[in-house]
């Protein structure tokens, strides 16, 4: 039973960081009808650049912060004024196409100055263990557990319980109604993508040090963040958290209990299952297409 | 008598004949790098790079091969087979005397039909056992044959350790399928139990299950033989996990390049290695500093490997006076090479007739980062 507690705590652990990359995912698609799929990029832009400021002599806390900054600059309000928002008006296709493209010019890019080799990055929690009732916890899960809740909770708090996060909430159920509303739209689509800047790069600093920094090291991360979206529901952002806290602990589970090689289908088959039998998602909601 | 039109063109023909059998004579010696430099293998493909490129340059700066300079050409395999074999083929196409590279099990397996097809010298640092018992004549291991290095590793196991029982974690390639079918033979020899067999994925990024199954079989020791990357990452989670057993590895696991992505994670690993630039050697000291200074990074078994074929492929062509591929692999074949003679060797070496090698090699346990030698092991065969 031990065993099974220690893989449902490294499970929540890992699926909370997944989770807030979903949340990205849904965040983008509710306020910009965007589907970023250089996401798993953009989490690791930040651990590069974290790494550069880390050889720059700065502490990991100020790294993270400088890369918080430039994350937000680069990757929320750059990202929308060159990629996004020459796409609007030509549908949803030619925003993923776009995002596709990002993705693999992004990794070439830091391929090209950086190597393909990967490099160590530094743990920002104690990386000792402590026994709780004979479960082996270490401060790192509990660190990216805590980080990662805190991460969630404030942006629901900010979503629900602020004028501002109720009104990127209206625009992003219905734009013209919140325009009519006085509504400053283009501000709350910012508001947006700064905040899944902040989010990749926070998820960037909990994972990469163990994911390693590597050019690709976005491809999994993407991945699974994207079927967590999906398995949540992608028009609700309690559902990322959902599914990315489910597709955590279900690899866990399955890895320790059917075989390790099975664990990186299990997003896949969940994806799969609830597709099939929920389309939008555990807490998706049906939406109306206007034809 | 005066020469008619026919002979004077006859003479000219010679003599270009002759001017171009000099320049031919003069022409670089062309070699290829076939390796790992993406994908999953980038960590070993590049530290063999660079421990070629750094060879080659030494070579060149002293006058290259026979007074050849020695031209090499880079070729990225992106850790998959398939494009290993079509790089090896281009590098025929372009017309290499040697190949160097790749670097894992699984590409050398593919690619080195091709270059015994072209009676090219193919060296490599794969270390999977079925490789030299393929039965190619053109390929030639800069590193211990699985074989020969896992009878070190049960030995230390079972004499060093006393362990009575151990947890195998393996990546799931021909390299760590290899290796695994090695070590478990070993240890049935020496009627060391094998409490879990856990497999890893290439690329494997979270070890949590796996360390957790390695656990629950409540063996003496692990037994981790995994790629640079996945190594790093099992160490962490090893530790993540509380685990405070023995943890042996052989070569890989206790790398440079695993220290640093480990961290102190590596701390307390030990095992057998059959090459590392911590060696107490006066020429793999020499080596290693070159080598931190030119790439800025220390260099582990993989770029000493890569040093270690540029130099003893020199040492076949000036004995067999020829680039001629079926000649220089005549000269490597159940020959030695001593250190002593041909220094670039790093440490007196020995090939079979089969291209597998022979040397001495270390034991060695990882403390606070760095690698330290507790034992040097003489060859298995003396010569």
């Amino acid at each position: 039973m031990t065993d099974f507690f220690q893989l449902l705590i490294s499970g929540i652990a890992t699926g909370s960081i997944y989770a807030m990359a979903a949340l990205g995912f849904t965040l983008l698609w509710q306020a910009a009808g965007t589907i970023n799929f250089a996401q798993g990029e953009f989490v690791m832009l930040p651990a590069f650049a974290m790494l550069i400021g880390i050889a720059a002599g700065l502490p990991l806390w100020l790294a993270f912060v400088v890369a918080v900054a430039i994350s937000v600059l680069v990757l929320g309000a750059g990202f929308k004024r060159l990629v996004v928002d020459p796409m609007r008006g030509s549908g949803v296709v030619a925003v993923v196409v776009a995002t596709l493209g990002l993705s693999i010019g992004l990794k070439s890019f830091v391929k090209a100055g950086y190597s393909a080799e990967p490099h160590p990055f530094p743990s920002v929690f104690s990386e000792e263990v402590f026994k709780l009732a004979g479960v082996t916890i270490s401060y790192s899960d509990v660190g990216a557990l805590v980080f990662a809740g805190l991460m969630v909770l404030g942006l629901q708090m900010l979503l629900n319980k602020t004028i501002t996060g109720r009104a990127m909430q209206a625009v992003a159920q219905n734009t013209f109604a919140a325009e009519a509303l006085g509504i400053n739209v283009k501000r709350m689509i910012l508001y947006t993508f700064g905040i899944n800047a902040i989010l990749v790069a926070v998820t960037a600093l909990l994972i990469t040090p163990t994911y390693l920094a590597k050019f690709d090291m976005g491809d999994n991360i993407g991945l699974k963040a994207f079927f967590a979206a999906i398995i949540g529901g992608f028009n609700n952002s309690r559902g990322a958290l959902l599914g990315g806290v489910l597709v955590g602990v279900l690899e866990n589970l399955a890895g320790a209990y059917l075989t390790p090689s099975y664990k990186d289908g299990v997003a896949l088959v969940l994806f799969l299952a609830v597709i099939l039998v929920k389309p939008d998602g555990l807490l998706g909601t049906p939406q109306e297409r206007k034809v | 008598m005066k020469p008619t039109a026919t002979k004077l063109f006859a003479a000219a023909l010679a003599c270009a004949g002759a001017l171009a059998a000099n320049a031919s004579l003069a022409q670089a010696i062309k070699v290829a790098q076939v390796l790992e430099l993406s994908g999953g293998g980038t960590t070993a493909g590049t530290m063999y790079r660079n421990g070629v490129k750094l060879a080659m340059n030494e070579i060149n700066a002293a006058g290259g091969i026979m007074g050849r300079k020695v031209e090499v050409s880079e070729m990225d395999t992106q850790s998959q087979p398939a494009v290993a074999k079509a790089m090896t083929i281009k590098a025929i196409d372009d017309g290499v005397s040697a190949i160097f590279g790749p670097v894992f099990s699984g590409s050398i397996l593919v690619s080195m039909t091709e270059s015994q097809k072209a009676s090219i010298p193919n060296f490599t640092g794969g270390e999977a056992a079925n490789l030299t018992a393929q039965g190619n004549p053109f390929l030639f291991r800069s590193s211990f044959n699985q074989a020969m290095g896992m009878p070190k590793v049960a030995n230390y196991l079972a004499n060093d350790l006393k362990v009575k029982s151990v947890a195998v974690v393996f990546i799931n390639n021909d390299f760590g399928k290899g290796g695994r079918d090695a070590i478990i033979k070993e240890l049935g020899a020496r009627n060391i139990k094998v409490a879990a067999d856990i497999s890893a994925d290439p690329g494997q990024v979270d070890f949590s299950s796996t360390v957790l199954r390695a656990k629950q079989a409540n063996a003496d020791a692990v037994f981790a033989y995994l790629n640079e990357e996945e190594s790093a990452r099992l160490l962490r989670e090893l530790r993540k996990q509380g685990y405070d057993k023995p943890i042996v590895g052989e070569t890989t696991i206790m790398g440079a390049k695993v220290i640093e992505l480990a961290g102190s994670a590596a701390n307390g690993v030990r095992g057998h290695v059959g090459l590392t630039a911590e060696a107490p050697t006066a020429s793999i000291q020499a080596f290693a500093q070159k080598f931190e200074k030119e790439f800025k990074t220390k260099s582990d078994h993989n770029g000493i490997k890569g040093y270690f074929s540029a130099y003893v492929y020199k040492a076949a062509v000036e004995k067999a006076k020829s680039t001629d591929g079926k000649a220089v692999a005549a000269a490597l074949k159940n020959s030695c090479f001593s250190a002593k003679q041909f220094p670039g060797v790093l440490m007196d070496v020995c090939f079979d007739d089969k291209g597998d090698i022979d040397r001495e090699s270390f034991l060695v346990e990882v403390k606070e980062g760095k690698q330290i030698v507790t034992a040097t092991l003489p060859p298995l065969t003396k010569r």
